[in-house]
């Protein structure tokens, strides 16, 4: 085991993947000579050449496409967004081109390509750039989603992604590039594509957070086990398609279930687990499922505002006695 | 002074509202008129190339006897199957848009005569006649129109999404101008692998106005991409003409923002297209650049099927008609003494012999099993939907 | 061969076309692509092209036609080639003027399955045990269903955090448990109603049934109406969700205080019929009380001789049936329907009254036809034996269609008077109240009268309020002095 940073294990996992397969290649703002926004591709184009790391200019529909373009033809692009907010002037091609072609083609086609960056808030960015887009594109069938909470995962859930041959939505956050983790260094080391974690077990109640909200389940069910309540947190890793076996295996054992979510609440992620879980264990459930979610507003500038709208461990606490009837 | 940097600006919003500025009449007359050479105002440096002179022959042009008949079958049957799809379209064996391609054959036609068989092409939801000119079968196609398991797409794309891989035919798409970064990204992959390829990205005069364009365009120049933009300008974006759209009317000129050869092309002569195609393309794979091709056509259709098409006159039309691709070929071919009109009356027989039975197939063949709707969402047989 | 030019589909959302012009002459020699005629679609007028050559041997329909999506509009083929069989494919007629023909059989066709097939509203005739009065019962039009049985369905409380723990039950003896504990309970024979919820709102949770199965529950003070023990659950071995009970067979009585009923077909028929006439025919209403004294004289004269052969008794309902009819034909304007579609008003040259009929699932309208030709006696047996085939469910679409008029009566019930809902496309119905007892003043004098009440709906857009008036004074006149019917 070595101890990387997130922007190191995913650079990891594309310098793995392009050295065994020619077909690979990294395109994106700045992702070159600058060595990317955030360092994720530090050093890959003195490595690969121009030819495989790619600097673009600021033109997401065109090079998404390109991209896709690619792809139908076999090659096997990353193309990096430098966050995911700006993925919405490229929406038509993530949404009309890379998740439906294979359809309409009758399966004739298949477009084995990456979208990766930054996702979800970075502090007082406001409106614009804070926003996680999962919830988007979890919602459309042909497209796969993926959003790690830890390099670990990050490098093998990566690996696993290039090598798909469907396209792969993988979602970082830019507040945790810097975060350091125990990687594998086991050789070739992939993570199935949809499959959750079981990061603690508890029967208390079931905590199910992606991503950073991962973070503060953990935080939240250590602040619990305190109080003498002890929590399982379900780390479900991809997002689409999504473990729910691994969910309702806990929450059967639990009977309450919080979901820790910074999306929008309206038609978020944790909306979509709770639908899952009332409809398949329905009989195991002893109170309402909770969820913890950004708030219903564009996200604000002000350090105090935008402190109230993300999801809190304190919020996630509350949920918890909540559901447990100890408030 | 004061008075004149006032008067500057009102100038220009009128010229922008498309009343009756000098301008925009002009360019319209020009549109109907084609250029024979670079405009008086050309830019130093612009690479502008015409081809509508015309007085080809297909001698001068290289072409055999054979390549003629070729391209008369083709353009004859692309227009015998949307005659028929559109009878099909009235008896309601085909349902949602019915974009038809008639009137500009001999783009298809033209363009796939002067291609490499393994070039990739790419173009919007007027698919038809470029599938049938590449080899797709009258039956897949009418099988996919009608929505039943042995169209092209298993009955899951319909009339604006016919796909041929292995004919390098990369898709109708349905949304304008989304396809052109794609095409881009086809020539990007050619490149790649150096398989020597040019990529054809075709699109509508609607499309030129889309962000994805400009950004296609500007990426395919600054990467030296094989790929040829054809902006197949059948003058109306629906039912807006060119001049109430696009500032600057003469499309073609938009290469030269990228700096790349732009063409002007009459693509209501199949040897103009042809000629033109089998330069650019030339030109594309041995610099690895690309070009902004504008073909001027005519669609003598609706944009869809419920088009009144009271945006244009029925003189317009018939004048058009006058230049029906098909109409001049089958000149040429008896002119030249290549084939007499009962030898050519004949493969029009044929061909609608062929329309006839892929009619028939398309109503023999089953409608998709439901099960097949969870079929090729993923490339991972063993995707788990919720069901 | 000749071939067929059909109505195409012009847009997605076009279901027929109306043909504004030929451009094309018979014996117009064609070619595939030829603009023969312009058709209006529900967006625009379109060109309507010929997929054929050939010469246009016949146009089916004129200018002006409306033609569903593949009928037939013209004909195509070679000089002096037989057509007939094309025509008689498309149910054409083989005269040359075909169009006349066709179009009042596409009408006929139209008119025919306008009423449903499964339940015309409106009214009865005698309910046999319904001596009491007059015999037609049923209420007309005005059978619209009350609406789904509620009871005392509240909203609920919003949650509040726990802490108060009132008694679970509630006062709509709704238990509030969550649905762990609902299972919890049930496998473990444990009686909900009896337990203490410690949850937000007294809700039951795992640990009040955990408690109650460990014997120190908490327990509920009496409640209102304590459940009856649910039967000790045969154990599920392990955890595995349960299969979801098998919904119970209609009615569904929940525990949240109301009857779930199946819409029935009728009622379907019955809502969509009459919502449809209430929301489309502008309605007026016209109310007069007849004085019945002199029908209830001469209905006892012809009761005393039918007993004397026999036969049947006539009805109140069958002389306001037979006045109807006498007057509605000195009346065709309200013998009268309102064919939007067809853009005309129908004057019918039948007099076909519908007669309400109650039955248990709703009401059915069976018609007596031509009942101005018919005596009150024949009028009165064919009443009887469609009302006990309406309640039996016998009834053929034959009996229900083709109404010009219809009554209903709700007097059996002491109704005095009440609006009925037209039944369309009838322009009127009338309302008939009880026959009451009532002190008149005749020649200054109080004396008993016999007087009824009667309320005429008019479909405003067929009748006016002074051509309603009239048809009404007459049927006045002839129930104040039937003998006017004899003649």
């Amino acid at each position: 085991m070595a101890e990387l940073q997130f922007r190191e294990a995913l650079r990891a996992a594309m310098v793995e993947e392009m050295e065994r397969d020619e077909n690979v290649f990294l395109m994106g703002e700045e992702v070159a000579e600058y060595n990317g926004a955030y360092k994720v591709s530090e050093g890959m184009l003195d490595q690969f050449g121009p030819k495989r790391v790619i600097d673009t200019p600021i033109s997401e529909n065109g090079f998404a496409g390109m991209g896709i373009g690619a792809a139908m033809m076999g090659l096997r692009p990353i193309i990096e967004f430098m966050t995911w907010n700006f993925t919405f002037v490229a929406f038509d091609q993530i949404v009309s081109n890379a998740a439906k072609m294979r359809y309409m083609s009758g399966g004739q086609l298949k477009v084995p390509i990456v979208f990766r960056g930054g996702n979800g808030a970075a502090g007082q960015l406001a409106a614009t750039h804070n926003n996680s887009t999962e919830a988007f594109y979890t919602n459309v069938p042909g497209l796969k989603v993926i959003a790690p909470s830890n390099p670990d995962d990050a490098k093998g859930l990566l690996k696993s992604a290039i090598r798909d041959d469907d396209p792969v939505l993988f979602m970082e956050s830019e507040l945790m590039f810097g975060l350091k983790g125990e990687v594998s260094d086991a050789e070739d080391y992939t993570i199935p594509i949809g499959k959750a974690r079981v990061a603690r077990e508890g029967d208390a109640v079931t905590f199910v957070a992606h991503s950073k909200s991962y973070w503060l389940a953990m935080e939240a069910a250590e602040e619990l086990s305190k109080q003498g309540y002890e929590a399982t947190v379900i780390d479900p890793r991809t997002l689409r398609p999504f473990d729910t076996e691994t969910v309702l295996e806990s929450v059967r054992k639990t009977n309450r279930l919080v979901i820790i979510d910074e999306c929008s609440p309206y038609g978020g992620i944790a909306s979509e687990v709770a639908f899952r879980v009332q409809q398949q264990a329905f009989d195991f459930l002893d109170a309402p499922i909770a969820r913890v979610t950004a708030k219903d507003t564009p996200a604000p500038y002000a350090k105090n505002l935008i402190e109230a709208w993300m999801p809190t461990v304190d919020e996630a606490i509350a949920a918890a006695k909540k559901v447990m009837y100890a408030d | 002074m004061a008075n004149e940097t006032k008067k500057a600006p009102r100038k220009r919003a009128a010229k922008g509202k498309n009343d009756a500025s000098a301008t925009a009449s002009e360019a319209k007359k020009d549109n109907g008129r084609l250029p024979t050479g670079p405009p008086k105002d050309a830019p130093e440096g612009a690479d502008f190339r015409f081809y509508t002179e015309g007085g080809h022959t297909h001698e001068s042009l290289g072409l055999s006897e054979d390549d003629l008949l070729a391209m008369y079958r083709s353009m004859l049957l692309q227009r015998r199957f949307e005659e028929r799809a559109a009878q099909m379209y009235g008896r309601q064996k085909i349902s949602g848009f019915l974009h038809l391609y008639i009137g500009q054959e001999a783009v298809s036609a033209g363009t796939i005569q002067a291609l490499q068989p393994a070039d990739p092409i790419i173009t919007a939801y007027r698919d038809h006649g470029l599938g049938l000119a590449r080899g797709m079968t009258a039956n897949e196609c009418m099988a996919e129109l009608f929505g039943k398991i042995d169209g092209s797409s298993r009955g899951k794309g319909g009339s604006m999404h016919f796909f041929d891989v292995e004919h390098h035919f990369y898709g109708g798409h349905g949304i304008v101008g989304g396809q052109i970064p794609v095409a881009v990204g086809l020539g990007f992959a050619a490149k790649y692998k150096e398989t020597g390829n040019v990529a054809v990205g075709f699109f509508g005069d609607g499309a030129i106005n889309q962000g994805a364009f400009h950004e296609a365009a500007n990426l395919a120049s600054l990467y030296d991409i094989p790929v040829l933009l054809c902006c197949e300008n059948n003058q109306y974006g629906m039912g807006t003409s060119v001049e109430r759209a696009t500032a600057q009317p003469e499309l073609y000129k938009q290469a030269y923002a990228y700096d790349m050869t732009g063409a002007v092309v009459n693509g209501m002569d199949v040897f103009e297209v042809y000629h033109a195609m089998s330069e650019l393309a030339k030109q594309a794979r041995e610099e690895s650049r690309p070009a902004l091709v504008e073909i001027r056509t005519y669609r003598y259709r609706g944009h869809s099927m419920s088009d009144p098409q009271k945006y244009r006159t029925k003189e317009e039309m018939e004048s058009k008609k006058n230049e029906d691709p098909i109409i001049r070929l089958k000149a040429y071919l008896v002119d030249h003494g290549i084939a007499d009109n009962e030898q050519l009356d004949g493969v029009d027989e044929e061909v609608k012999q062929v329309v006839l039975e892929s009619v028939e197939f398309a109503e023999n063949s089953p409608f998709p099993p439901v099960e097949t709707m969870y079929e090729d969402v993923y490339a991972q047989d063993d995707y788990p939907f919720i069901v | 061969m000749a071939t067929a030019v059909e109505m195409p589909k012009m847009s997605d959302t076009m279901e027929e076309g109306v043909l504004v012009a030929w451009l094309a002459e018979e014996g117009d020699a064609v070619s595939a692509g030829d603009v023969v005629a312009q058709v209006e679609t529900d967006k625009a007028t379109m060109d309507l092209e010929v997929y054929d050559d050939g010469v246009l041997l016949k146009k089916v329909v004129t200018d002006g036609a409306s033609v569903p999506i593949g009928g037939l509009i013209a004909v195509l083929g070679q000089e002096g080639e037989d057509i007939s069989d094309i025509l008689a494919k498309y149910g054409g007629g083989s005269e040359s003027e075909a169009p006349e023909p066709e179009a009042a059989e596409a009408e006929a066709a139209e008119a025919a399955v306008e009423p449903e097939p499964e339940a015309e509203p409106v009214a009865e005739a005698e309910t046999s045990e319904a001596a009491k009065q007059s015999a037609p019962s049923g209420d007309g039009a005005a059978g619209v269903p009350e609406g789904y049985g509620h009871e005392g369905q509240k909203p609920e409380p919003v949650p509040t955090p726990a802490g108060a723990a009132p008694a679970a039950p509630t006062d709509e003896g709704r238990v509030k448990a969550s649905p762990l504990a609902r299972r919890m309970a049930s496998e473990g024979g444990v009686d909900l109603a009896s337990l203490r919820g410690s949850g937000p709102e007294g809700r039951i949770v795992k640990r009040d049934v955990e408690a109650a199965l460990a014997g120190d529950a908490p327990v509920a003070a009496p409640a209102a109406k304590p459940a009856a023990a649910p039967p000790p659950a045969e154990r599920a071995p392990d955890r595995a969700p349960r299969p979801a009970p098998k919904p119970a067979p209609s009615p569904v009585v929940s525990d949240e205080g109301y009857e779930s009923v199946p819409i029935t077909q009728m009622r379907k028929t019955i809502a969509r019929r009459l919502a449809e006439s209430k929301f489309t025919a502008p309605h007026f209403y016209l109310t007069v009380e007849i004085d019945m004294a002199r029908a209830v004289a001469v209905r006892t004269q012809l009761n005393a001789m039918a007993e004397a052969q026999g036969r049947p008794k006539i009805s109140f309902n069958d002389l306001v049936t037979k006045a109807c009819a006498v007057a509605l034909r000195q009346h065709p304007s309200v013998n009268a329907s309102y064919l939007e579609k067809e853009g005309e008003i129908r004057r019918h040259h039948v007099v076909n009254v519908a007669v309400a009929v109650a039955v248990d699932e709703g009401l059915l309208t069976p018609v007596i036809r031509h009942a101005d030709q018919k005596g009150l006696a024949q009028i009165s047996e064919e009443t009887r034996g469609l009302a006990e085939r309406a309640r039996n469910r016998q009834l053929q679409p034959e009996d229900w269609e083709g109404s010009t008029f219809t009554t209903s009566n709700l007097g059996m019930f002491g109704i005095e008077e009440f609006t009925a809902i037209i039944n369309p496309p009838n322009a009127c119905i009338l309302a008939i109240g009880a026959i009451r007892d009532v002190p008149v003043v005749e020649d200054g004098e109080i004396v008993p009268g016999k007087r009824m009440k009667v309320t005429l709906s008019c479909d405003h857009r067929v009748v006016d309020g002074a051509t309603g008036a009239q048809f009404l004074a007459d049927v006045v006149r002839y129930l104040e002095e039937p003998m006017n019917l004899l003649l």
